[in-house]
């Protein structure tokens, strides 16, 4: 007589620490230093340093080693896409999450159940990198960052066309573009290159070394430059990429006339732009918006949810009105940037 | 729609001034009729029709939406339109896609539509325009922008797009109706300028200089007349063919708010005066004034508690004739003849102030405060009233500045060119131990100061909010301002009026700033 498989919480819980997979003996995205520790993608809310046994793809490793050098891991264990890795009678794959380079799913198979982890993902294309791939599953551990229906991101094409469109209105202005270091920083040059945009494009200092990651792992960006140096005059009428909050520094003088952009899912709202002195609001998310989360969950058609951080109580409402079993860890550590 | 729409937006997150007459002159110039005259019409606020209540709006969307899930969104979006427009959902993709509508026949529909039908109307174009569309309509239709835009400015980019003076467009404003194809016509060349016919339209005001100390010694006493400045604010009355206009300084018609005053009006005359509370003739506080100010009417307890009354300066139109090209001398001789024909209860005149020397005006104005007035205004005997603020025929002469020391206790980053510094202060006044916040200034130091405070205040911040820092207490501002008020939406019970930073008194002990009691005894 064949037996049941266990129930997908019997071998993996949230604990203080992050969530625990117990026939494996490690942790997903810790939150604090585990001595064996999966990684889902580079962003530091997920990766953080000090763990002793690192496994992730090879391009997280790479990020990580970039930001954290010495403190990114005791042993670094890469392993790519869709190849198996055998820990006793437990399965461990990574599947793409569509997310920034390297970014991946934990898909965790014991004893017939199947577990995935989705990480921080989104749907819609990125020539940054892999796209998300559905998984089946008994268990789903989803992200709800834009976890409410108000979030429904416009496409990418529409968004930078406002950018090049602005440009032409204020040409003597320089167009400065808040975006993340990691994923939004390269994804938003791939969009300038793909709408025509070939004009060298310049850097604050804290995007370069993971600009010319991409690069070296094949995303070709176009030209870009390192801002320092470049006089005042140069500038204007030129895009600039800055991490968000540079446009609030000092840092910022130096810019002709700036006017300020910001590439995130947030900017959807339009006080909150306002709020945070954004003059331009360009609605480009590396996260998945309202619909992409509900798909999300028919398509993997696992019968019990998690949701791991984000606007979690919404997502939960809606997935157990579709008559899944929901339910929100409120994971501690995760945050809102993107 | 969706060009007005994407207008709208880009006003509303556009800091600057100029890039706000930008915005809308490309707009103008690329729209055809009547639409653009319909966008002009919604920035002025001069639309009028069967708005729809936000209690409709919601549950128009809760028809359509998880009742649970637009709570939650409501929560974080904290706006109503802006939720709205966000959450509503597309049409299925079998349902053809209704055309978008345009902005005249939105506007033209509601214009015919009874109140009740306004819901069917909002639902269907809701769901034939995309986000940004449905927050534009959702703002339209529930009757207020706020982007941030004054019917003046939108007036100022007409005028410069047009290449006229805006005081020209002023002058016809009052006379047209939107979808105003006339001005468009005109403003293009195509036509003359529109006559407006026997109204009584707008005569742009004419404003006057600060006095500054220095000035007086340049100036020869027998050349000027001097009036007390009244603490109300300016306002022009026009009336003509049985029509009356109570107007503001800007030009937007306020009478419906003062039918009191607009009963006193007489026909066929423009007068320029100030709207003042009187009581028994005797000019009340602005706090008064300021409880009939920025509503829509008012009621009977209103005119009765708070009675409004115009004190006359001068008078530019009389019958058919344009006075304004008189000498103020002359001007003065017609308005004293005009009134003493018709004194009437909501209209006083606003006495001349005899002096000889500058000194004697010197002590009345040390003396204004305690009479309630703001201090005295300057003005050429022989110069003509033309519109804006000349160069040396007005003078205003306030009274002296109230003055406070204060301590720093929040900073905000300002916004366009101010935007990575930290220049709007919040500050406050000892009770006890603690300090209050009593005011708030962003302005009165140099830009040499300003790096210097912006600097400060990334050094000293104890807590971030958002764009707001609370700094450690150690720098005491003093504050100048005109007067202070009681006031119950302060959590210190009081307002000031016009503060700004006087000095940046980096010598003195934040301990010795003075107290809330202080700032009070200075209320008026």
């Amino acid at each position: 007589m064949p037996i049941a498989p266990p129930r997908p919480q019997s071998w993996i819980m949230p604990t203080p620490a992050g969530l625990y997979c117990e026939p494996g003996d490690f942790y997903l995205d810790p939150q604090h230093p585990a001595p064996r520790a999966v990684i889902t993608h580079g962003h530091g809310d997920h990766a953080r340093s000090g763990n002793g046994h690192v496994l992730a793809t090879v391009e997280t490793i790479a990020i990580m080693q970039a930001r954290y050098g010495e403190g990114a891991g005791g042993a670094l264990q890469p392993l790519s896409y869709d190849k198996n890795l055998t820990v006793g009678e437990l399965r461990v794959r990574l599947m793409p999450a569509g997310h920034v380079l390297g970014s991946a799913q934990i898909v965790l198979d014991y004893r017939g159940s199947r577990v995935v982890f989705s990480g921080d993902y989104k749907r819609r294309p990125d020539a940054t990198c892999a796209p998300f791939e559905p998984q089946n599953c008994d268990l789903f551990i989803t992200e709800a960052t834009f976890g409410l229906p108000v979030f429904r991101h416009p496409p990418d094409d529409q968004e930078i066309d406002k950018l090049l469109h602005s440009l032409t209105l204020f040409p003597e202005r320089c167009h400065l573009v808040g975006v993340y270091a990691l994923g939004k920083c390269q994804r938003v040059l791939a969009l300038l290159r793909r709408a025509g945009y070939e004009a060298p494009v310049y850097l604050h200092g804290q995007l370069i070394a993971l600009t010319a990651l991409y690069e070296r792992y094949g995303v070709p960006l176009g030209p870009v430059v390192p801002i320092t140096g470049v006089p005042r005059d140069a500038l204007k009428g030129r895009i600039v990429l800055a991490p968000p909050s540079a446009a609030a520094e000092p840092w910022s003088r130096r810019l002709p006339d700036p006017l300020v952009a910001q590439a995130s899912g947030w900017m959807r709202v339009r006080q909150r732009a306002k709020a945070s002195g954004v003059e331009l609001p360009l609605v480009i998310s590396d996260h998945a918006d309202w619909d992409e989360l509900t798909q999300t969950l028919d398509d993997v058609a696992a019968g019990e949810i998690w949701v791991t951080h984000g606007r979690e109580e919404a997502l939960v409402h809606y997935a157990t009105k579709k008559g899944y079993h929901a339910r929100a860890l409120a994971l501690a550590g995760y945050e809102e940037d993107e | 729609m969706n060009r007005f729409s994407a207008l709208l937006e880009a006003l509303l997150l556009t800091p600057s001034r100029n890039g706000k007459l930008r915005l809308m002159q490309e707009y103008f110039a690329a729209q055809p009729d009547p639409e653009r005259g319909w966008a002009l019409a919604a920035l002025t606020g001069e639309l009028s029709f069967a708005e729809a209540k936000p209690n409709q709006v919601r549950a128009l969307t809760a028809e359509r939406v998880d009742p649970e899930l637009l709570a939650w969104s409501y929560d974080f979006v904290g706006d109503l339109a802006e939720t709205v427009s966000l959450i509503w959902p597309a049409l299925a993709p079998a349902q053809a896609p209704a055309p978008v509508p345009s902005l005249p026949e939105i506007v033209e529909t509601l214009h015919r539509a009874n109140r009740a039908d306004v819901g069917d109307l909002l639902a269907a174009w809701l769901d034939a325009l995309d986000a940004t569309g449905r927050w534009a309509l959702l703002k339209l239709v529930t009757g207020s922008l706020r982007i941030g835009v004054s019917a003046r400015l939108a007036k100022t980019a007409l005028a410069e797009w047009g290449s006229v003076p805006v005081d020209r467009i002023e002058e016809v404003w009052h006379g047209l109706a939107p979808p105003y194809r006339p001005l468009f016509d005109w403003l293009e060349g195509r036509e003359p300028p529109p006559d407006i016919g026997d109204r009584p339209n707008f005569c742009p005001l004419m404003l006057a200089q600060p006095l500054e100390d220095d000035d007086l010694a340049g100036l020869d006493p027998a050349l000027y007349l001097a009036e007390w400045k009244w603490d109300g604010i300016r306002v022009q009355l026009a009336a003509r063919g049985g029509e009356k206009r109570l107007y503001s300084r800007s030009g937007d018609d306020i009478g419906a708010a003062f039918p009191d005053v607009l009963a006193a009006m007489p026909d066929r005359v423009t007068l320029d005066g100030e709207l003042l509370v009187v009581r028994d003739g005797e000019a009340a506080s602005f706090n008064d004034l300021q409880q009939r100010l920025n509503r829509k009417n008012a009621s009977a307890k209103m005119l009765r508690d708070f009675p409004a009354a115009v004190r006359l300066y001068d008078i530019l139109r009389e019958g058919e004739e344009d006075l304004r090209p008189l000498p103020f001398v002359e001007r003065r001789r017609r308005l004293t003849a005009w009134y003493a024909g018709m004194p009437r209860a909501a209209l006083d005149l606003s006495p001349l102030v005899p002096f000889a020397r500058w000194n004697e005006l010197r002590e009345l104005r040390d003396g204004a405060r305690e009479r309630g007035i703001e201090g005295l205004m300057l003005k050429r005997a022989d110069a003509p009233y033309v519109a804006g603020r000349p160069n040396g025929p007005w003078f205003k002469w306030k009274r002296g500045a109230l003055t406070l020391d204060t301590v720093l206790m929040y900073a905000q980053r300002g916004h366009g060119k101010r935007s990575s510094f930290y220049s709007d202060y919040t500050f406050g006044a000892w009770a006890g131990d603690a300090l209050v916040p009593v005011g708030k200034a962003y302005s009165g130091f140099t830009d040499d100061e300003l790096r210097r405070l912006d600097r400060w205040v990334r050094n000293n911040t104890v807590e971030r909010y958002g764009p707001v820092r609370e700094v450690t207490p150690a720098i005491v501002l003093e504050i100048a301002f005109d007067s202070v008020h009681r006031s119950t939406r302060h959590k210190s019970g009081v307002a000031m009026r016009f503060p700004r930073i006087h000095r940046i008194r980096w010598d003195k002990p934040f301990q010795e700033a003075d107290s809330l009691a202080t700032l009070e005894k200075m209320l008026t």
